[in-house]
């Protein structure tokens, strides 16, 4: 690993050391309702909003109406989106006159985005006008991350309040959110990216002479010239890692050089993905007044995260010996990065590229900057356990955190019995209704992604899709669908997506993991805000010791590891076992 | 009952130095042989459908034990022998699996019976004779009572039904509920009215009146209990019956895919490899287990004598953080008792002594009976001959009492009535009096003062016992995260000297009935789950406000009624006991859960790369126990998932040992144990049993 490998990894760390506390205890004071940082800036905004919307800022709901509201809010925003794109060839804003697109895609589109996925089966740059990157997804990139933001509260507040009812405001969550958090810190961050030359203008597709071209004064030769398109992509950049999106307005995404032009942009967009589910932690920990508990939370996320970077980065830096064995080095010199570089772009080498696998895979944002499919079968396995594990280390911008703690509930439930205690989480008592919800949580995804890669491998019209044979093509649709049900959205690579198919089939899988997921979640924080909080004594377990958090990263590690075995053994490990790695 | 009532089973002249309250044990044998034969003949028995679906991890394990069987017959004709071998082998030991499972039952249930059997002797059918409006007795069979009847009980004959006496007193034998031997006082009015069914009149004439209809009292709940015939999922246990529930779905997920998964990799699996797997993963040595442990927890409560009305009432007991303890009976005597003599300056101590027991020897109080055993065994004073000698009674005028023989007056009582007594007779009162009385007074003890003739000898010491042991047991109720709290009616000097003694966390002195319920009230909804004690109607709100009540068997219906656990010993140190069940309970399915699921990991680095060996040979680099072969390790694996049932069945029914710990220190030791067993145990035994059993036998 070179000096900016290791420069690029503690970088990441030390941001999000910092941004964690700052912004969880920021978030916390958003969510508590009361006076925030901030109100004389954002309160007449607010209020303005609460106006035309006829909010009542201060009524609360119950989980149904929640759900409802959220369920209605995505719905017609991901209507609007659909319509965008069936109608974009006709709207201004397409300077380089795209045409509509089609319905299948414009559905799996609308879907993706409205579900916080961003999975991509389209290159943006030759589909999207930019009024539709604005409009229909960039919109998106915001509420879909507010909702999950709003969400999370939900349920931190169904944790702290006793025998009440309501869980918050939807409506008010998720403007604070927008207003507070998402707009203000990918406006600051827009103007940084645009600072380090990723582009923000309404240009059209512009054709220049490459240096190549330049060098050998063939500048009328068409195969030297290139074109580049235009676009707000600045903006789009930072809201896209912000709320753990990862639609890139390009479809090379973070590895075109416009969207992400260097280590420093590519440490800063990794940092923005990672700092509000990092920081919900924290705000947890604020709002349940229990920093230890917070620390259980955190440490879990960030334990496993490292793992994962333990696992990736040394893999991809030491290289694929196939590529030893055909006689080229991936030795690193002086001239040379080295490592594992098929499918990784020169500026990023290796380990910057694994780096951002393992962050875009561990929150839930899917930003590629290189070819997952390229890796080595570990390597790549690694973005995709991460997936699997149900997107909480750290997760997407609040769903990470109440993901992890319904394997908390669940760690609570089994350590409970354990100590011989009725099972009690924060002196909430877990029963056989709340254990039925979590366990709806935990099921739906692998039953999502299993069935629906079982169905791929053997229907024909899906498996054609298929670029490589053997265990490596089986990951690709392991990988697919664990991707679209998890609400990640990166792409293996190698899969043609864009078929009928793949298009309605991922879109469900988006779908479900998005709203299946949310339903038990938020009757969950119903359950929870209902129930009397019991006294903590000695006999009650710990939940905010280490061994519990062992405790939970074990639950965590176990029933994923127990669910995808039989997946990961006919794939990546397969794959790496006989394919001589 | 008040606050201060003493129970009736408290013999009289405790002496300090006596154990906590002998308790009457039911415990039988674990493994007794006619047990063992009729729960092999009922793992059988069990098999029946309607049975099976009651448990649904073991149901699945079921259907597939069916349909496996089914194609191994039609497959058989046409395979090799050694597939036959192998796949024989496997549903044999599916089959295994399900009557293990049902043999866990069967021994929980079959040592439930074996105490029921005790039990049901005594619900012979008897003759009652009901007592008519008009006076006139007719005979009636005790199975055709009805609320409200009242019956003539005489001496020798069988109570006919729960009920309450409502004219009369008598001695009753509880022994066929309570197993203590000494006969109780039941009589009518106040707070040891209850009776119960099939105990025995030894003594006088009672009218009872039936508060239970037949098939429905106290014996017959108490035997459907332990048969677990009327048992139904506690809150708990249906919690953890969705969670493994769950698992096992995600499995049948895992499962089925997989063969999707395989198939593209060329390794298509047959469908008897993959109901193993499935049963491999389900957490079958759980599911095996849940309902026995169910059921050998409510055994456990039966063993220490208290019969729960629900199996919830259990589990709520394990819950507990306050324990609210009345003083009297729980956690002292209950009477006062002589501790020491502490004669006057220039008094020798033995004539002090020997006043006192004259004065007390015809004094049959327990007090007066404390004191004679006191002077007898410390001073070996013989028990003085009472000829000639005339008694003089203790009245609420005098407020003493003692004895005149041979001229001279001895008297013994409260400081200023004796003290008055004594200058009344010439005599003074001592300086040094005051010194030696009053602090036996401000530590909570009565002070008794001797005199004779006119000159005063000293004072008793008599004091409120605290039962040896019990400071032991409230710092264990401490380790348990469980705060204890005395209720006495006690001045608060006495108290806070009592509570000091004992241990306990607080007190509530000069405590009304009211002021209990007030501060179970306050208790709760500072967040705590409280138990309490009682057996007195006036106790009736309390125990149903308390999360765990229990009442005593002595008490009244309406006490019993009330609470949610009945100690038949009336011993209300059990309450501590009661808790610990409950928690027993509780450690044994989580220690099994975990078990059972971190058993997985092995199984699977066991199955998986057996399964995939034709393609993937290279994938046997996981298997690291190196087994003879893929078909000799699947099959050790599932012989291994089965037998592990059988291993555990003690541990379900012993219950996991509870020690007074901490959670933090408890949730350690028990992942260290059964979580880190649990990963590590299957790889020794599956290995063992391909060693020693599947090699041998030539699977391939």
């Amino acid at each position: 690993m070179t000096v900016t490998d290791w420069l690029e990894v503690l970088s990441l760390l030390v941001l999000l050391a910092i941004s964690t506390p700052l912004l969880g205890n920021y978030m916390a004071r958003v969510y508590a309702n009361g006076p925030a940082p901030g109100d004389r800036v954002f309160l007449p905004v607010e209020n303005f909003v609460y106006r035309i919307c006829r909010i009542d800022p201060k009524s609360e709901q119950r989980w149904r109406t929640y759900l409802v509201s959220m369920l209605v809010w995505t719905l017609v925003g991901g209507l609007l989106t659909y319509l965008v794109l069936r109608v974009q060839g006709s709207l201004p804003g397409n300077p380089d006159h795209l045409p509509n697109v089609p319905e299948a895609l414009s559905f799996n589109t609308a879907i993706s985005f409205m579900t916080n996925t961003n999975w991509q089966n389209y290159a943006g740059e030759s589909t999207m006008s930019q009024l539709s990157q604005m409009l229909g997804l960039v919109w998106h990139q915001f509420i879909s991350a507010a909702v999950g933001m709003a969400l999370a509260a939900a349920f931190i507040r169904a944790l702290i309040r006793q025998r009440q009812n309501t869980l918050g405001n939807f409506w008010v969550d998720t403007i604070r959110s927008s207003t507070r958090i998402l707009l203000p810190i990918s406006f600051v961050f827009a103007i940084v990216f645009m600072s380090q030359g990723v582009i923000e203008n309404f240009n059209s597709t512009t054709s220049v002479t490459t240096v190549a071209a330049q060098a050998t004064h063939q500048t009328s030769n068409p195969a030297l010239q290139q074109q580049v398109p235009g676009g707000p992509v600045a903006g789009m950049a930072a809201i896209e890692a912000l709320g753990d999106n990862g639609g890139g307005y390009f479809n090379a995404n973070y590895a075109a050089p416009n969207e992400n032009p260097s280590p420093v942009t590519n440490v800063l967009l990794l940092w923005l993905m990672a700092m509000i589910p990092f920081g919900f932690g924290w705000t947890f920990g604020r709002m349940a007044r229990s920093m230890r508990q917070a620390g259980v939370v955190l440490g879990v996320m960030t334990a496993l995260f490292l793992v994962s970077l333990a696992f990736v980065v040394p893999l991809e830096a030491a290289g694929n010996p196939h590529i030893t064995t055909a006689g080229v080095s991936q030795a690193e010199t002086a001239a040379n990065v080295g490592g594992n570089l098929e499918g990784k772009d020169l500026r990023f080498g290796a380990a910057g590229s694994a780096l951002n696998a393992a962050t875009i895979t561990g929150t839930s944002t899917g930003g590629v900057n290189s070819a997952i499919e390229s890796y080595t079968p570990i390597g790549g396995a690694v973005p995709l356990f991460n997936m699997m594990l149900g997107e909480v280390i750290p997760g997407g911008t609040g769903t990470g955190l109440y993901g992890l703690l319904i394997f908390v509930l669940i760690a609570v439930f089994i350590a409970g019995l354990m100590v011989g205690r009725t099972p009690m989480y924060l002196g909430k008592q877990i029963l056989a209704s709340d254990m039925k919800l979590a366990a709806i949580y935990i099921l739906v995804l692998p039953a999502t992604v299993l069935v629906l890669a079982a169905i791929s491998i053997l229907v024909p019209a899906a498996s054609a899709s298929i670029s490589t044979s053997g265990p490596h093509g089986l990951t690709e649709v392991v990988y697919a669908y664990t991707s679209a049900a998890h609400n990640n959205g990166s792409a293996f690579g190698g899969l043609s997506g864009n078929t009928t198919w793949y298009n309605v089939t991922l879109a469900i899988a988006m779908w479900a993991g998005r709203v299946f997921e949310i339903i038990p979640a938020l009757a969950l924080a119903g359950s929870l805000v209902r129930k009397r909080t019991y006294a903590v004594t000695s006999g009650t377990l710990r939940t905010d010791t280490p061994l519990f958090a062992v405790m939970v990263a074990g639950v965590v590690l176990i029933l994923v590891g127990l669910t995808y075995f039989p997946a990961l053994a006919t794939g990546p490990l397969a794959e790496h076992f006989s394919g001589g790695f | 009952m008040s606050v201060e009532a003493s129970t009736i089973s408290t013999p009289p002249a405790l002496r300090p130095d006596e154990h906590l309250p002998h308790r009457h044990e039911r415990s039988i044998k674990l493994f007794r042989r006619d047990i063992i034969v009729k729960a092999i003949a009922d793992s059988f028995v069990k098999l029946d459908p309607r049975v099976m679906l009651r448990k649904p991890i073991i149901f699945i394990v079921y259907v597939g034990s069916i349909w496996t069987t089914v194609l191994f017959l039609r497959d058989a004709w046409h395979s090799s022998a050694t597939y036959n071998i192998f796949s024989g082998l496997v549903v044999l030991f599916l089959w295994f699996t399900v009557l293990f499972a049902n043999f866990a039952d069967a021994m929980a249930e079959g040592r439930g019976k074996a105490q029921a059997a005790s039990l049901r002797k005594t619900r012979q059918e008897t003759v009652a004779h009901l007592l008519r409006p008009d006076g006139t007795l007719v005979d009636r069979p005790s199975t055709k009572l009805s609320i409200g009847d009242r019956c003539v009980v005489a001496v020798g004959e069988a109570i006919p039904g729960d009920g309450d006496v409502v004219e009369g007193m008598a001695l009753v034998d509880e022994s066929t509920i309570t197993g203590e031997s000494a006969p109780v006082i039941r009589e009518s009015g106040g707070d040891r009215s209850a009776v119960t069914g099939g105990t025995r009149v030894l003594s006088d004439r009672i009218v009872v009146q039936i508060t239970s209809a037949a098939g429905e009292t106290f014996l017959d709940r108490m035997i459907g209990l332990v048969e677990g015939a009327v048992r139904q999922k506690t809150p708990n246990e249906r919690a953890l019956t969705v969670v493994l529930a769950s698992l096992t779905l995600i499995f049948v997920i895992a499962v089925a895919t997989f063969q999707a998964f395989a198939t593209y990799s060329g390794a298509h699996q047959s469908i008897i490899v993959l109901v193993a797997l499935l049963v491999l993963l389900a957490p079958t040595t759980i599911g095996a287990l849940l309902s026995a442990i169910g059921i050998a927890g409510m055994d456990r409560m039966v063993q220490h004598n208290v019969l729960a009305t629900s199996g919830r009432a259990v589990e709520a007991a394990g819950d507990v953080t306050t324990l609210l303890l009345d003083k009297t009976g729980t956690i002292t005597y209950g009477n006062r008792m002589a501790t020491e003599f502490l004669p006057l300056p220039g008094v020798d101590e033995a004539r002090l002594a020997r006043a006192a027991l004259l004065s007390s020897v015809a004094d049959s109080t327990p007090e007066g009976r404390s004191i004679v055993a006191l002077a007898e065994r410390r001073y070996h004073l013989p028990t003085p001959t009472l000829d000639g000698a005339e008694l003089v009674e203790f009245t609420a005028q005098t407020r003493m009492s003692g004895i005149d023989r041979n001229g001279t007056s001895i008297r013994k009582g409260a400081s200023d009535a004796v003290s008055r007594w004594v200058t009344q007779r010439g005599g003074g009162v001592p300086q040094g009096l005051d010194d030696v009385v009053e602090p036996i007074a401000r530590s909570g003890g009565t002070p008794l003062v001797v005199a004779e003739g006119s000159e005063v000898l000293g004072v008793i010491h008599l004091k409120d016992t605290v039962k040896p042991g019990i400071a032991t047991r409230m710092a264990e109720m401490r380790k348990l995260g469980i705060r204890t709290v005395m209720i006495t009616g006690d001045n608060p000097l006495t108290a806070a000297a009592i509570a000091a003694e004992a241990g306990v966390d607080e007190y509530m002195a000069e405590a009304t009935p009211e002021d209990k319920m007030r501060r179970i009230r306050d208790e709760q909804a500072g967040g705590y789950l409280v138990a309490m004690t009682g057996d007195g109607t006036n106790d009736a709100p309390a125990l149903a406000l308390a999360d765990v009540g229990v009442a005593m068997n002595t008490g009244t219906q309406a006490a019993k009624e009330a609470g949610n656990l009945v100690d038949l010993d009336s011993d209300p140190t059990k309450l501590m006991d009661i808790v610990e069940v409950g928690k027993q309970l509780l450690v044994t399915r989580g220690a099994l859960t975990t078990f059972s699921i971190c058993n997985d990991v092995a199984k699977y680095f066991v199955a998986i790369p057996a399964m995939l060996n034709g393609v993937f040979p290279a994938l046997g680099v996981i298997d690291i126990l190196h087994l003879h072969n893929p078909h000799s390790a699947i099959l050790s694996a599932v012989i291994f998932n089965a037998i592990i049932i059988m291993f555990m069945i003690p541990l379900a029914l012993r219950g996991v040992k509870i020690k007074a710990m901490g959670a933090t220190a408890r949730l350690r030791q028990n992942l260290l144990i059964y979580g880190v067993g649990g990963l590590l145990t299957p790889f020794v035994l599956i290995k063992l049993i391909d060693l020693l059993v599947v090699g041998p036998l030539g699977v391939h």
